[in-house]
């Protein structure tokens, strides 16, 4: 566990960085660090390696002050990754990657054969190892970064905006791929950004700081969109924090309905009666193997000369049990019919649902957390 | 009689190519000259500028120090160090030093600090100790930089060397006092053509340093 005690960073110039803060950071964990700009979250970073020393306060990493070890030991049992990754430009990807087991006196070898173990970690193809770095993307850059802050197997990594400078999709897909590693990894995790939603995604606790260093709530990331410590976070949260706190709520609860499905090769009789007993005006039209086709108007539908390019297009569906409610009602917002379809991981339907009846799938979720059950992120 | 006759006469006459006065003896004397100042200038300013450019300190004095040094005249050094110390190298070597060190410190010192601070920050931030950020992280990028500096500190060193024939040694420069003195033009030219040959091949030299020492992911496009 790192414990940072009443830590305060004054610099020269008398900026008070961070002021009198205290967080304990779970192993294991990925404890976020968010706030706007200047709010002290770099140096709160970088005291943890001690690549800024606090003025006042101290650090425990497991228990022991960490200016006990000596300031290179320290800083080789923790990764450290930062903006634009910062690589060695001389240097190809492996070796790059092979810089800290190389300073822990690995021999040249085992080094690179550890660089290419962490390449496939991080999903860089094995062809990228004798590259340079300006031969890379901006986002493959930011592997490597990952990659080699990784490379010695440390405990400890600490991120400070590493994935900022890169586009929102290649953004979404680091994301993914650090939750992954962490899964399988375990690491204890710092993390700094000044996204909220960057924070909500990755953090097992989100530490919110206002300017001046100082830290304003320090909660799991549903707890804080549930109750904002004060207007402050509130604000930083921002106007659809009701729409992001849905993230949370697994949309396993939603009762699909199958009534309004009915296959390609259904006959007339089952679309008369589906039509006029579902409660919906549409009936989604399903192939033969399950799979979503589109949305057709009863009337209209012909039994043994359905045309699947005719139909209303059903959208985007959402995993039904996987994805969180944000994303059923998302579903039910952009279909043309206001229905969101429910599949199941291969994509086959297992049922429809109406607007309404996330709307209130949404209100019972939130009875029940107000009555103190905890609500579990669903990613 | 036009330049290229000069210059045609110099090297066409076979007496020219041997004995202590020749051609290949002279040009070995000039290069073992400026090969001794430029190593004596380098010890000097690479360790001085590489260390000022690591930790970003002592730029001011370093400048005023470079422009010091290249405001002070050659010959006129020369003169007066020959003067309090005598005939002999040693002396023919403090000038040629004195107008090597700036460009080889000012530009080294300005290589490094040029330096990209995010690999530098990176490298302190993973437990690297400073040493070996100044020689692995920031002196290979450096390197296209501080190259240049010695290239040109050896182009005037080549050019400059001239002097020790002043003081009585050799060098190409024998071959230009002596002409002069002699009236003999064929002599004058012959022997700056030699030294200007010299100045072209030290630019290959480095060329080919440069080639095989930086590396390609600092070299890129260029
Ligand atoms: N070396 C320094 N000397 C003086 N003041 C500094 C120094 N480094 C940072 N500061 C100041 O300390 C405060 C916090 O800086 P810090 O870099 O920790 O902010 P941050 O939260 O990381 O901001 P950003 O999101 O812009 O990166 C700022 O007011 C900054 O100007
Ligand atoms: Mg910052």
């Amino acid at each position: 566990m790192i414990r940072i005690d009443s830590v305060t960073k004054r610099y020269p110039d008398g900026t008070v960085a961070v002021d009198r803060l205290s967080l304990d950071i779970e192993d294991g964990s990925i404890t976020v660090l968010v706030g706007p700009s200047g709010c002290g979250k770099t140096t709160t970073l970088r005291m943890i390696n001690r690549m800024v020393e606090p003025s006042e306060g101290t650090i425990l990493l497991d228990g022991a002050d960490i200016r006990q070890q000596p300031v290179n030991t320290l800083r080789r049992s923790m990764g450290y990754v930062i903006q634009n990754a910062g690589l060695f430009q001389h240097r190809t990807i492996v070796d790059n990657i092979a810089t800290v087991p190389r300073l822990l006196g690995w021999g040249k070898d085992r080094a690179r054969a550890r660089a290419r173990e962490l390449m496939e970690r991080v999903g860089l193809d094995a062809s990228l190892a004798k590259r340079y770095p300006y031969q890379l993307s901006g986002g493959q850059q930011q592997r490597v970064g990952v990659a080699r802050a990784l490379a010695a197997d440390p405990p400890v990594l600490l991120m400070d905006e590493p994935f900022s400078a890169v586009d929102p999709v290649v953004r979404k897909g680091l994301q993914d791929e650090l939750l992954r590693i962490q899964a399988e990894l375990g690491k204890t995790i710092v993390f700094v950004t000044h996204d909220i939603d960057e924070a909500v995604k990755l953090g097992t606790m989100v530490a919110v700081l206002r300017t001046g260093g100082h830290l304003a709530q320090y909660a799991p990331p549903a707890e804080l969109l549930s109750d904002p410590a004060d207007a402050f976070v509130e604000d930083f949260l921002g106007s659809d924090r009701g729409i992001r706190r849905l993230s949370f709520f697994p949309s396993g609860a939603l009762e699909l309905q199958t009534a309004p499905v009915v296959a390609l090769d259904a006959d007339a009789g089952t679309i008369a009666a589906r039509g006029s007993t579902s409660g919906a005006p549409y009936l989604l039209v399903a192939d033969l193997d399950g799979r979503p086709l589109g949305w057709g108007d009863p009337k209209d539908l012909t039994a043994g000369e359905i045309e699947p390019g005719r139909l209303l297009s059903h959208g985007r569906p959402f995993v039904h049990g996987k994805d969180s409610l944000r994303a059923a009602l998302d579903a039910a917002v952009l279909s043309p019919t206001g229905w969101a379809v429910g599949v199941d991981g291969t994509g086959r339907v297992v049922g429809v649902v109406s607007q309404q009846a996330v709307g209130e799938a949404i209100r019972s979720a939130h009875a029940l957390d107000r009555g103190g059950e905890d609500a579990r992120a669903v990613r | 009689m036009n330049l290229l006759q000069f210059v045609h006469a110099f090297f066409g006459d076979g007496s020219h190519w041997h004995g202590y006065d020749g051609i290949p003896t002279r040009v070995l004397e000039h290069v073992r000259y400026s090969l001794e100042a430029l190593a004596l200038a380098a010890a000097i300013g690479l360790p001085v500028g590489l260390v000022t450019g690591h930790y970003g300190r002592g730029g001011n004095a370093l400048a005023l120090l470079a422009t010091a040094g290249r405001a002070l005249p050659t010959f006129g050094l020369l003169v007066l160090v020959v003067t309090w110390l005598g005939f002999g190298l040693g002396p023919v070597m403090i000038p040629l030093v004195v107008l090597a060190v700036p460009p080889i410190l000012v530009t080294t010192y300005e290589a490094v600090r040029s330096v990209d601070p995010a690999p530098v920050d990176a490298a302190r931030g993973m437990g690297m100790p400073e040493p070996r950020i100044l020689f692995q992280v920031e002196l290979p990028v450096a390197l296209t930089l501080i190259l240049g500096g010695l290239r040109s500190a050896a182009v005037q060193i080549v050019s400059t060397a001239t002097i020790a024939a002043y003081v009585g040694l050799g060098g190409l420069g024998r071959y230009i006092i002596d002409g002069l003195y002699q009236r003999n033009y064929e002599k004058v030219v012959g022997g700056a053509t030699l030294v200007a040959a010299l100045a072209l091949a030290t630019l290959a030299v480095f060329w080919a340093v440069a080639r095989l020492t930086v590396s390609p992911g600092v070299r890129r496009g260029t």
